[in-house]
């Protein structure tokens, strides 16, 4: 399906990258708004990891750089830390723009290779749909887990100190290897999701209908 | 008569997890404060900060307007409080979103018809420490204690979620001062030259990039040390687990010789309230304050 949207927006969208972001990326139609100041850069606790900062994400975008913006792994370096959304003089909500453009990026098939956290956002989103609370336990196995058996042996060894000292003070339990928390209107809860999950598959479908 | 509020617990102050200690500490202080916290019925996740990767804008924004709107149904005449600062944060922007975004309402509301309900958006979504601030206040707090904290030195560790985008009312995004205002309320001196006040801890982040992680918590032990702390207090689960639960492996990184105890405002308050060290859940730490401990049996 993502590649078959992918190429419908390239089509749709053919050589207007900032319209199609508008249009279909969450908070998007801010982009166009950003006056290249950096403060956004400046202010990332992760920025020097950024290979685009926000601000060089927000010019790619302009100049229909889309390719190398959808495939960064730039916007999955965000730490939601809402510094950038605090100081940035134009009010861009640029943690959304940035947790939009990673979903969106995965949406039509052109996230990064083997981003960690991709994997782990995507475990994490698995975890708590599942039963409508997260399972830290399991979560924390999988995340271990997540480059395979071996390795996932390897880390859990090494994380052994850190579970007992949790398990010590009561802040993680084994019990939640068995079912563990969730709602109990699981039925409806997933309803719920999968209605959200149709409506807006209709509303990205809807853009590359109309040409 | 108690000050009764809808609450919102979230995953991790679940029995059995990471901040279950934020919990017991939470429900000691309304004890003290004559604080009535109903749970708000069946609630789900709110998808915290890494829920974009697999859940799209509509699916976040139902998760936390499914809480929001059992609440209005169950708990017509009560603020939301949570505790957690990313469930604060996810529900009342989920609030705020779609006041401000008709359609994003109209289609959620859609997807609630799945569970019989529907959101209308008329309730404050506060985090505990506004209640403190707001409704108990620091005089009456002050009043409160029993056992100042005295000789502690304190480096309030506010970080991001609970301070930015929305922040606690009256409070600057650089330097807000309620957490230093708390610490000498109860008696204890605040470092309020502290750096790292609002710096990141890295957040989900500490799991899928665990060096970039500990670099960035490495800093804010290393200056809550260049000043003096015997421990950092702050408001939030993931800071707190965060700061405090890698330092063995930040020590064997860095070659530091990291010990800070991280505890939670709310065990703060129930120490110099005259609660025990089980009803401030200190055993729910793994780095010990001695100096804590020693006030909480007096």
């Amino acid at each position: 399906m993502s590649t078959a949207v992918n190429q419908a927006m390239v089509e749709k969208y053919k050589g207007n990258f900032l319209k199609e972001v508008t249009e279909n990326v969450e908070e998007g139609n801010w982009v166009k708004m950003c006056m290249q100041c950096g403060v956004c850069s400046g202010s990332c606790p992760l920025g020097p990891h950024w290979d685009h900062p926000p601000q060089e994400i927000f010019m790619m975008i302009r100049a229909n750089k889309r390719e190398e913006v959808l495939s960064s792994t730039s916007m999955w370096m965000c730490t939601s830390c809402y510094n950038c959304i605090a100081r940035c003089p134009r009010g861009l909500p640029i943690t959304h723009i940035m947790h939009g453009l990673a979903h969106y990026s995965k949406r039509i098939g052109l996230k990064p290779k083997n981003q960690p956290t991709e994997k782990f956002g995507q475990m994490f989103w698995d975890n708590l749909t599942k039963k409508g609370r997260v399972n830290e336990l399991k979560l924390g196995l999988g995340l271990y887990f997540k480059d395979g058996f071996a390795e996932g042996v390897k880390v859990a060894m090494s994380k052994q100190k850190l579970g007992m000292n949790m398990m010590k003070a009561k802040r993680m339990s084994p019990m939640e290897m068995l079912g563990g928390h969730g709602v109990s209107d699981l039925a409806g809860f997933h309803a719920m999701l999968k209605k959200a999950e149709e409506l807006e598959a209709a509303r990205v479908g809807e853009n590359t209908d109309k040409k | 008569m108690a000050k009764e509020y809808s609450y919102y617990p979230g995953c991790s102050s679940q029995k059995g997890a990471s901040s279950s200690n934020l919990e017991k500490s939470v429900e000691t202080l309304c004890e003290e404060l004559d604080i009535k916290l109903n749970p708000i019925p069946d609630w789900n996740c709110c998808g915290a900060s890494i829920g974009y990767a697999g859940g799209g804008e509509l699916p976040r924004m139902t998760l936390s307007a499914r809480n929001i709107a059992l609440s209005e149904k169950h708990h017509p005449d009560q603020d939301i409080v949570a505790t957690c600062a990313a469930c604060w944060l996810n529900t009342r922007e989920v609030n705020e979103r779609l006041l401000h975004n008709p359609k994003l309402k109209e289609e959620t509301n859609i997807a609630l018809q799945a569970v019989k309900l529907e959101f209308s958006g008329k309730k404050k979504v506060r985090h505990m420490v506004e209640v403190l601030i707001e409704d108990v206040g620091y005089d009456a707090l002050a009043a409160k204690v029993k056992k100042p904290l005295e000789g502690l030195k304190i480096a309030g560790y506010v970080g991001c979620q609970t301070n930015r985008p929305f922040g606690i009312d009256g409070e600057s995004f650089e330097n807000p001062m309620y957490l230093d205002k708390m610490v000498e309320t109860l008696g204890g001196e605040a470092l309020t030259k502290y750096e790292k006040k609002v710096a990141c801890c890295s957040g989900a982040l500490m799991f899928s990039e665990p060096e970039k992680g500990q670099a960035l918590v490495k800093d804010i032990i290393e200056s809550a040390y260049d000043n003096g702390a015997n421990m950092i207090v702050t408001p939030c689960p993931l800071c707190q687990a965060n700061v405090e639960i890698y330092q063995d492996d930040i020590n064997a990184r860095y070659k530091t010789n990291f010990n800070m105890p991280v505890m939670y405002y709310s065990q703060l308050m129930d120490v110099a309230f005259g609660r025990n060290a089980k009803d401030a859940a200190l055993d729910g730490n793994i780095i010990q304050s001695m100096e804590l401990r020693k006030i909480a049996d007096k």
